[in-house]
Parts: C-alpha cells; structure tokens; sequence
C-alpha cells in the first residue's frame, strides 16, 4: 500500500492531481458547513436585519408601506398602555419563575441524587410531563384548575379550603401560570442532576473530615461545584420566561382583565391579529434587547459567584460519564 | 430515617406530577354523567373504550395525524443530516474562520425566535410556502444551532488517529464521516432525533402562524380546536390529549437513557 502511494507521487499527473485534491481541500469544511451557512443567511440573519428595518416602517401585510422613522418606538412608549401592561406582566411572571424554577428543579434533582432504589423510575415520573406538548398540558391544566369541578380545588376542600376559580381570578391567573410552567421543566431537572453527579466524592469526604455538617457541605461544596450549571439553567429560564406564549394562548387567552397578557402575546396579536408587521418588530427587539441585557447582567455577575472546576475538571466528567452508561 | 423522609419526598412529589396525567387518561374513560362530579371520581365505574374512536372522528385527526408525521419524519431526517455534515465539519477540519463562525452558530441559540418570526413569516408569503407544510419542514434541512453544537461535542470526543488511519488507506473525508464518524454516532444521534421528534410532534406554534387551512393541521393544532368548540366533551379533549401523547411518551420510555447521558455529555452542564 505504502509503495503504490510513494509511486503515484512521483508521477507529474499525479502530482497535478494531488494539488487539485488539495485545493478542493481547501473548499471541503465550507462544503460540509454550507448547509448551516445557507440555513443562517435565509433563515436568520436576513430575517433579523429585516425585522430591524421592518421596525421603522408602518407594514401592514397587504397595503402601503411608509417609512415612519423611530414612530413605532415612540408609540410603544408613549402611547400604548398594552405595552406596559404586557411588560409588567411578563415581568412579574419572571420575578416568580425564575428564582422557582431554579429551586424546584435543583430540589428534585437533589433528591434524585440519593442512593435509592427505583431512580430510574422516579426520575421518569418528574420527567414525564415535559415530554407531552404544551397543547396537551395546556388541556389538563384548564381541568385542573376549574373552580367547580378542578382536582386542585377538591384537595382544597378536603383541606377544608374553599378555593378560587384559579384562571378567572387576576389574583391567581398567574400563580396559576407560573405552577403550570415549573410542572414541564424536567429538563432543567436533569442539567442539575448531571451536574450534581459530576461533583466527585472525595470533596464530601474532606468536608465530612473537617467536620463539616449537612448544611455546611451543601453550601460549601455542592452550590459552589454547581454554580455553572446554575449559570446556564438562570439565562435559559429568564428566556423561556419572556417567551411563555403557549400556556397563555390556550389556558387564559391573556385574561381576566389582562392579568395574563404576556409580552409574547402583545407581539403574537399585533402582529396576526392587528397584522401591525412593522409595529411588532419594533416590539421584538425591544424583547431582544431586555433579553440581552438581562443575560449581559446576569453573566457579568457570574464571575463573582460562578465557580470554575479548571483543571479538576476533566477527571469528574469522565467519571459522570461512566456512572451514567453503568446506570443505565 | 434518612431513607425514609427520602422514599416519602420522591414517592409524595411523584404523585404530584403523575397525578394530572392519571386524571386525564381515566377522564378520558369516563361516560357523560361522570364528568363534572364533585369530589371528582378518580376511576370511572364504566371504563368507555369507545371515547376514543368517537373523540378521534370529530374532526379529521387521521388526516391531522398524517400531516403530523410528514412534517416530523421529514424533519427529523433533516436535522440528523444536515447537523452531521455541520458538525463534522467544524470537528474535524482547520478553516479560515472556523472559531468564529462557531461562535456565530452558538450566538444564534440566543436569538429569541420571536424576533425572526415576522420576517420569516413574510419571507414564506413571498415563497408561496403559508399553508403549506413547508415552513415546518425545509428549515430543518439546514441544522439547527444546538444540535450541531451537540454533535460536534460528540465527533470531538472521538480519536483523530481513526480519521488518520483511514486517510492511509486512500479513504476521502465523506467516506471517513459515513464509514468511520457516523457509526461511532449512534447514541447521539439518537438523542438528536428524540429531540428533534418531539420539539415537531408538540410544536404548537409554528403550526398556528403558518397554517390556516384545516386539512394542513398538525395534531396540536386539531387539540387546539377543541377549546371553545360547543358540544365537545371533556372526555373528547382529554381522550385526543392522551391519544397524541402516546407516541412522544413511547420514545420518552425507549430513548431516556440516551436523553439522561446526553444531557452529561453535550457540555451544556458547564
């Protein structure tokens, strides 16, 4: 094999070849990506710099379009009670969300990390409701929620609680929200317990040997050796929370009196039901920029308090990788 | 002791997530009588079978069903070969540019989907695609950002000295990536068609802008419907609801090894 290789070398023809070979070897990674290069430019970048100039335009689906400046921005601003009443919403929604999210799901993961038998099945139980579609949960939810006939309510009233009519009620429509949400996020459960089995052992031992005790060692170790995890799990759930549209849609449709009238929805009717294009774009990147914002805040802050493993790294992730093919 | 408060919390909590699911699927069983009792009744005394064929014929779920799977199928197979074409290129070769249109491909993940959604919604007018199953499918032909960044965490995980061996031998990059890479893939590229199955199989919103005609709606869609329709039935709704549940719980059962292990080693845990 070796000897026919050096042979062809030698030959001029070969030679051409080879350099035709090489530059086409030059172009073959940019034909492996091209799918995500085309994919990107189409689907997008062109449409995100387009949504940036449809911003400053008045574009109704069908009809004229005007070039109105920053309008759309100062409507929103000024003149749009909408606007803010969907911004607090939404707002108040992540104030409760987030920070809950966090904790359920660590909690959970945290209690899955014991050494128990059957995790595997308690592990499907938590997870089970993220694999069903928000259509689905948005169905069961409605049910349990009726004030007449709602499970919720009966276990109120077994407690002896006369409980209200969750959805129609502004002030629980959206606590009613924020549990529905935190009821599908199994896959949150699950980044904090990979995380969780990537803490190696003999930290707990050391710490056991200083005497530290069970509070102790779940502030001083489990929380710092997570705190990445914690890091990805925060920016994921202040997205989602500014992106909540599906519950809302079919659980409430925004109401009553607006109390679950979230951002996305004001941007999902003014454009589909008002067909406001421009106007909705404008309120896109409004979303996009607090998003940004928050996230920027958020990772800044992360370097006072999110705790890099560095070179121990590599060995606990081998380890988390063998316990779970061993596990399963 | 210890133990037992931990038995208690998991069992109490896992009855705190079953629950909801349990209740929907004997709703679904229940007769007419039984439905709006209070306290609710938990196991109807008529198990109604028959709920489910009457619920899946009041609208024309066959056809949702078929348009559904178009769309998944077709989709799924999308992601699985554009994002290994992707991945295998950023894993495996050393170009002009590489890191920082990697960068651009993790920055797109940041991208709120609301933002695009106008223009994209306008740019498929223009193709004539609204109404059409196409906005659901084609885009997915061109990789998505997360599981390209899944899959090459995996392709980077693998020995260079395979891909070199093979050079040898006279193999080119494609025979390498089909004969040597995508053999050594198949866990993660079960946990992409999982997910990618069912982000399509529950996706509610993509449906609801792109579609208006009802013989292109999906499964979710045809769900959808049954809120605010008259002389539809809670056993109906929660019948349809557990019916379209099925197949992505199906997967769930089979695949949750790879989901747990592919959540340890895409290297989103930090």
């Amino acid at each position: 094999m070796a000897q026919t290789y050096l042979q062809n070398t030698s030959e001029p023809t070969a030679t051409l070849k080879a350099l035709k070979k090489r530059r086409w070897g030059g172009l073959a990674p940019y034909l492996f990506i091209f799918p995500w290069i085309f994919g990107f430019v189409f689907f997008t970048l062109g449409p995100l710099l387009f949504s940036l100039v449809i911003s400053f335009f008045d574009w109704p689906i069908v009809g004229k379009v005007t070039f109105i400046g920053l309008d759309n921005y100062v409507e929103m601003f000024s003149n749009d009670p909408l606007f803010w009443k969907s911004l607090f919403v939404t707002l108040k929604f992540a104030a409760l969300f987030v920070p809950l999210n966090i904790i359920v799901a660590l909690g959970l993961a945290m209690l899955l990390n014991q050494r128990v038998k059957g995790s595997a099945i308690f592990r499907t139980a938590f997870y089970l409701p993220s694999v069903i579609s928000g259509v689905a949960l948005a169905m069961i939810w409605s049910w349990v929620y009726s004030g007449d006939y709602g499970i919720l309510n009966y276990f109120l009233s077994v407690l002896g609680i006369q409980g209200p009519d969750w959805l129609n009620d502004t002030n629980w429509s959206l606590v009613a929200m924020v549990v529905a949400s935190l009821w599908g996020q199994g896959s949150m459960m699950l980044i904090f317990l990979a995380g969780l089995k990537g803490i190696p052992k003999d930290l707990y031992e050391s710490a056991s040997i200083d005497g530290a005790g069970k509070i102790r060692k779940f502030l001083s170790v489990t929380i710092p050796m997570i705190t990445p995890t914690i890091l990805f799990n925060l920016i994921t759930s202040i997205i989602a929370a500014f992106q909540q549209l599906t519950l809302a849609l079919l659980l409430t449709g925004g109401g009553p009196m607006k109390s679950t009238y979230f951002y996305a929805m004001y941007m999902y009717e003014n454009a589909f039901k008002y067909f406001k294009m421009g106007y909705s774009a404008a309120n896109a990147w409004f979303m996009f920029l607090i998003v940004l914002t928050l996230t920027f805040l958020v990772f800044k802050s992360s370097e006072a308090w999110v705790f890099y493993e560095g070179e121990m790294k590599k060995q606990p992730q081998k380890k988390l990788k063998a316990s779970t093919r061993g596990r399963s | 002791m210890k133990k037992i408060v931990a038995y208690t919390l998991l069992i109490g909590f896992s009855l705190l997530f079953i629950a909801p699911l349990f209740w929907a699927v004997t709703t679904a069983l229940k007769s007419p009588q039984e439905l709006y009792l209070f306290p609710p009744k938990w196991i109807p005394s008529v198990w109604k079978f028959s709920n489910f064929a009457e619920a899946w014929n009041i609208q024309p779920f066959n056809l949702f069903l078929k348009n559904t799977l178009l769309v998944t199928v077709l989709s799924t197979l999308g992601q699985l070969i554009s994002c290994t074409l992707v991945a295998y290129g950023f894993a495996r070769f050393q170009f002009k540019g590489r890191d920082f249109l990697f960068l651009v491909v993790l920055a797109t993940m940041m991208i709120p989907w609301e933002v695009t959604m106008i223009p994209q919604y306008m740019e498929f007018n223009y193709l004539g695609w609204i109404n059409t199953l196409k906005p659901l499918i084609i885009p997915s032909w061109f990789g998505s950002a997360y599981y390209i960044f899944l899959l090459r965490q995996f392709i980077m995980t693998l020995p260079r000295e395979l891909d070199e061996a093979a050079t040898i031998d006279g193999a080119s990059k494609m025979t390498i990536l089909l004969r040597i890479i995508v053999p050594l893939m198949g866990p993660s590229l079960i946990l992409v068609s999982v997910f990618q199955f069912m982000s399509c199989w529950n996706d509610y919103l993509g449906p609801l802008i792109f579609l208006n005609d009802q013989t292109k709606y999906t499964l979710t869609l045809g769900l959808s419907q049954f809120k605010g329709m008259y002389g539809v039935d809670m056993q109906s709704i929660m019948a349809i609801t557990c019916l379209i549940s099925i197949p992505p719980l199906a997967i769930f059962f089979f695949a949750q090894r790879y989901i747990v292990g592919g959540i340890a080693t895409t290297g989103i845990k930090g």
